[in-house]
């Protein structure tokens, strides 16, 4: 028996003879993420963490010490009961877990592997407070990863039950997180259901943008799976607003309700010279050769001409540009810059993600920016210029503000400019819906129901809230698939 | 050339739409083409496209009752058909195939329609009994002069545009030189020009931005702000630099195609048979 089994057993003797003090609990490590190799990984797309073995889950959630008040519960979006699916992991009773878990989400394993969770559940522990540092705190979100592969593993799907048909039809627009869980819900309640989506793969961003390192595909493809097992009608190569318009699909295709999870689209450039220089991608281009037109085989049989990029910049400090510079490294790149304007404390990528990169020998420049984009005689990118920055005064954020320090510039050689500073929302459902609502960025305005402007039409996820996360969509999915059954049920 | 079963693209297809052909779903090249004809009673749609990359060459290599993995669509923006007075219509090799259901449109709304078709040789030129059908005078030149006048198109146009009779609009529709020139020509005339513009494409549904061209000193996505954009607008030498992006690789891929093509040779008559190559 090894050294943490047998710590284990102890500490469970002492458990379940009542006499675990919160004071034995802190005293257990923290469980690291156990990972593939950081020299290994760099040359290939399997997944650089591995997953909690269950001695290390069982050890996790003994640190848990079932606060009363569940600081933890607040920081969900979705609100799991997490104290509540923890203590069975303790005695070994992983379905149970799973079980809980379930009643409030339905991609945990999605979840568990890309939630921001730092920022969420783990940010109000108790366990970490105590200890001054959020990464102290009970690992939520690994054990939520190592319930729902065990699920998987023992394939435990619990083919959700569905109630006698409604004879209503109901559309959703988008395959996504939202479009799932939807799909999931409003299924549940006995409607027809019809997925629409444009490229020809389904799962969204989870599929195109989110590396298969990070997430591999074939969870997302089980879930995919497990709609049509319901019942669940997918269409895919299909965009709406242009082979049917949602006023067509209302009118003439006889659905009642439309779920508009469309994502966010159009991404944001920087307005810089050379950014139509051959070389340059944003980071939605580059991530969508790479992952669904699987460039990282070309040679092979994948056909699509993603540069053989040797030295890559990427700009910008988000989950999607630590996926891009960790996607360039697996594309054989030798050398990988990310350029950011804050500091790292300010980055929004998740911090297990940003610890990979630099692992993976990403080189980080803070505070810098690029200023021009600079092109060979035929056209394609040879250099990339920056300004260095510092921080000022906190901006509308709340972040420091960068200011450029004048004549910092400095060149760095590229041969590739990744753009990895967010999207804006697609006009398309705006310009072919008339009647939708948009904010001012464009983005579909919703009721507290996710209800648009429209009576029958519901929108959740990034194309409302413009790029936000998993969870967020999921969650919204979740509340428009209720107000479609309820509007449903009155119709 | 192929017409292809697709009845819900056909339903909804307009003038100066086009579609994206993707051959396989894990490792192909999604193929961005111009609708240039559809019978909404067999719900089809004509594509017309010349080999120049592996995909292209795939499909080209397809046979009547084979299928393609699918077809997106119709994408972009229908043109802006209405009675504008006299129109030229500009077509340039293969630009011919999108041109046509727009010179129809713009016959069929009451326009005086003069074609220019051009093309390196005669061999090259396509659809021109079409056109015939649809116009009020087709004008054809080629490169060599093997048929029509040797000249290129900007000739006759620049004649149309200094005649009498001024046109009222210009449709351009080629590669992007020709459209360059024809721009840079009606300019000078001020006659309005649109040009549909057929840059690299991946979703086709704005979301991954390598459509883009600069329009007007803007960035804009030809998939959803376009294809046809105000030709006097358009940065022509840009795009023209971002279209030869990825042609080395193309040629990577030509070559291990034809690479492939030629070890299936060696396995024997038997296997290439049933091979779809
Ligand atoms: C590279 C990357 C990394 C990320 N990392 C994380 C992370 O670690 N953690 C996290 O929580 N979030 C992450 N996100 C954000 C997260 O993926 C999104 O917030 C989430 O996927 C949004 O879900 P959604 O339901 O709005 O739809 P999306 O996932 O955006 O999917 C929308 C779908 O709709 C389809 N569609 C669009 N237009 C049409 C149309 N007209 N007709 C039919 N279909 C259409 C699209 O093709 C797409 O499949 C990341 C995003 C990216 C790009
Ligand atoms: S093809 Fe991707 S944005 Fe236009």
């Amino acid at each position: 028996m090894d050294e943490s089994t047998k710590h284990l057993n102890e500490l469970l003797a002492k458990h379940k003879a009542g006499i675990l003090k919160p004071a034995d609990r802190y005293e257990i490590p923290p469980q690291a993420m156990p990972a593939q190799d950081a020299i290994a990984r760099r040359s290939n797309v399997s997944e650089v963490a591995t997953g909690y073995t269950e001695t290390q889950a069982r050890l996790e959630a003994l640190r848990c010490l079932g606060c009363k008040n569940a600081p933890c519960v607040a920081g969900c979006p979705v609100k799991i009961r997490i104290k509540d699916f923890i203590a069975p992991i303790v005695e070994g009773d992983f379905k149970k877990a799973l079980d809980i878990i379930r009643e409030n989400s339905l991609l945990p394993a999605v979840c568990g592997r890309v939630c921001p969770q730092e920022v969420q559940c783990q940010l109000p522990c108790t366990v970490g407070k105590k200890f001054k540092d959020v990464d102290k705190s009970v690992s939520i979100g690994r054990l939520e990863r190592f319930v729902a592969d065990w699920g998987r593993k023992n394939h435990d799907k619990t083919n959700p039950k569905i109630a006698p048909s409604t004879g209503k039809k109901v559309a959703v627009i988008g395959s996504g997180p939202g479009g799932i869980v939807v799909a999931t819900d409003v299924r549940r309640a006995g409607h027809d259901v019809t997925v629409f989506e444009a490229f020809h793969k389904t799962g969204g961003v989870m599929v195109y943008g989110i590396p298969e390192f990070r997430l591999p595909k074939a969870i997302v493809r089980e879930e995919i799976e497990q709609l049509k097992n319901m019942g669940v009608k997918i269409v895919c190569n299909f965009v709406v607003g242009r082979t049917r318009t949602i006023k067509e699909l209302i009118e003439e295709d006889g659905f009642d309700a439309v779920y508009v999870g469309v994502g966010a689209g159009l991404p944001q450039f920087m307005g810089i010279e050379g950014e139509h220089l051959v070389g340059v991608y944003s980071a939605n281009e580059y991530l969508t050769r790479a992952n669904l037109m699987r460039a990282y085989d070309f040679g092979k049989g994948a056909d699509t001409p993603i540069a053989m990029s040797k030295r890559v910049a990427v700009v910008g400090g988000g989950n999607v540009a630590m996926d891009s510079a960790r996607t360039a490294v697996r594309l054989g790149a030798e050398k990988v810059y990310l350029i950011y304007r804050r500091s790292e404390k300010e980055m929004p990528a998740r911090v297990e993600e940003v610890h990979h990169a630099k692992e993976e020998g990403i080189e980080f420049h803070l505070l810098r920016n690029p200023k021009r984009i600079i092109g060979d005689s035929g056209g394609v990118v040879c250099a990339i210029e920056c300004l260095k920055y510092e921080l000022g005064e906190p901006d509308a954020s709340g972040r420091r503000r960068p200011v450029p320090i004048q004549g910092s510039e400095f060149q760095i050689e590229v041969d590739t400019v990744i753009i990895a500073i967010g999207n804006s929302a697609n006009p398309l459902i705006g310009q072919t819906t008339n009647g939708l609502e948009l904010n001012k960025w464009g983005n579909i305005v919703v009721d507290e129901k996710c209800k648009t402007s429209l009576d029958g039409v519901y929108a959740g996820g990034d194309i409302v809230l413009g790029a936000a996360t998993v969870i967020l969509a999921m969650g919204q999915g979740r509340t428009a698939a209720a107000a479609i059954n309820e509007y449903l049920t009155g119709k | 050339m192929v017409d292809v079963a697709a009845p819900l693209v056909a339903a909804a297809a307009k003038p100066g739409q086009f579609v994206i052909v993707c051959l396989s779903t894990d490792y192909s090249e999604r193929i961005p083409l111009t609708i240039a004809g559809l019978d909404t009673q067999k719900g089809s749609i004509r594509l017309i496209w010349q080999a120049v990359g592996k995909s292209t060459a795939e499909l080209a290599n397809l046979k009547v009752g084979d299928t393609v993995e699918n077809i997106l669509g119709p994408l972009g923006k229908p043109t802006h058909i209405e009675k504008f007075g006299t129109v030229v219509c500009v077509g340039g090799g293969i630009g011919n195939a999108p041109l046509l259901p727009i010179a129809r449109g713009m016959k069929e709304a009451g326009n005086k329609v003069i074609s220019i078709l051009g093309a390196r040789n005669k061999e090259l030129l396509i659809l021109e009994d079409d056109f015939k059908a649809v116009s009020d005078e087709v004008i054809i030149v080629t490169d060599d002069g093997s048929y029509g006048r040797k000249a290129l198109v900007t000739e006759p146009l620049e004649e149309i545009c200094k005649g009498a009779s001024k046109p009222n609009l210009a449709v351009a529709i080629g590669p992007g030189v020709m459209m360059k020139f024809c721009c840079a020509t009606t300019k000078k005339y001020n006659v309005p020009t649109v040009v549909s513009l057929n840059t690299i494409m991946i979703d086709g549904t704005g979301m991954c931005g390598g459509c883009r061209v600069e329009v007007g000193g803007q960035t804009k996505f030809v998939c959803v702000d376009g294809p046809e954009f105000d030709g006097h607008l358009v940065n022509f030498d840009l795009m023209m630099k971002r279209m030869n992006a990825y042609k080395q690789l193309e040629k990577q891929a030509m070559e291990n195609y034809e690479q492939h093509k030629c070890r299936l040779k060696d396995i024997g008559t038997e296997a290439q048979k049933n091979s779809k190559f």
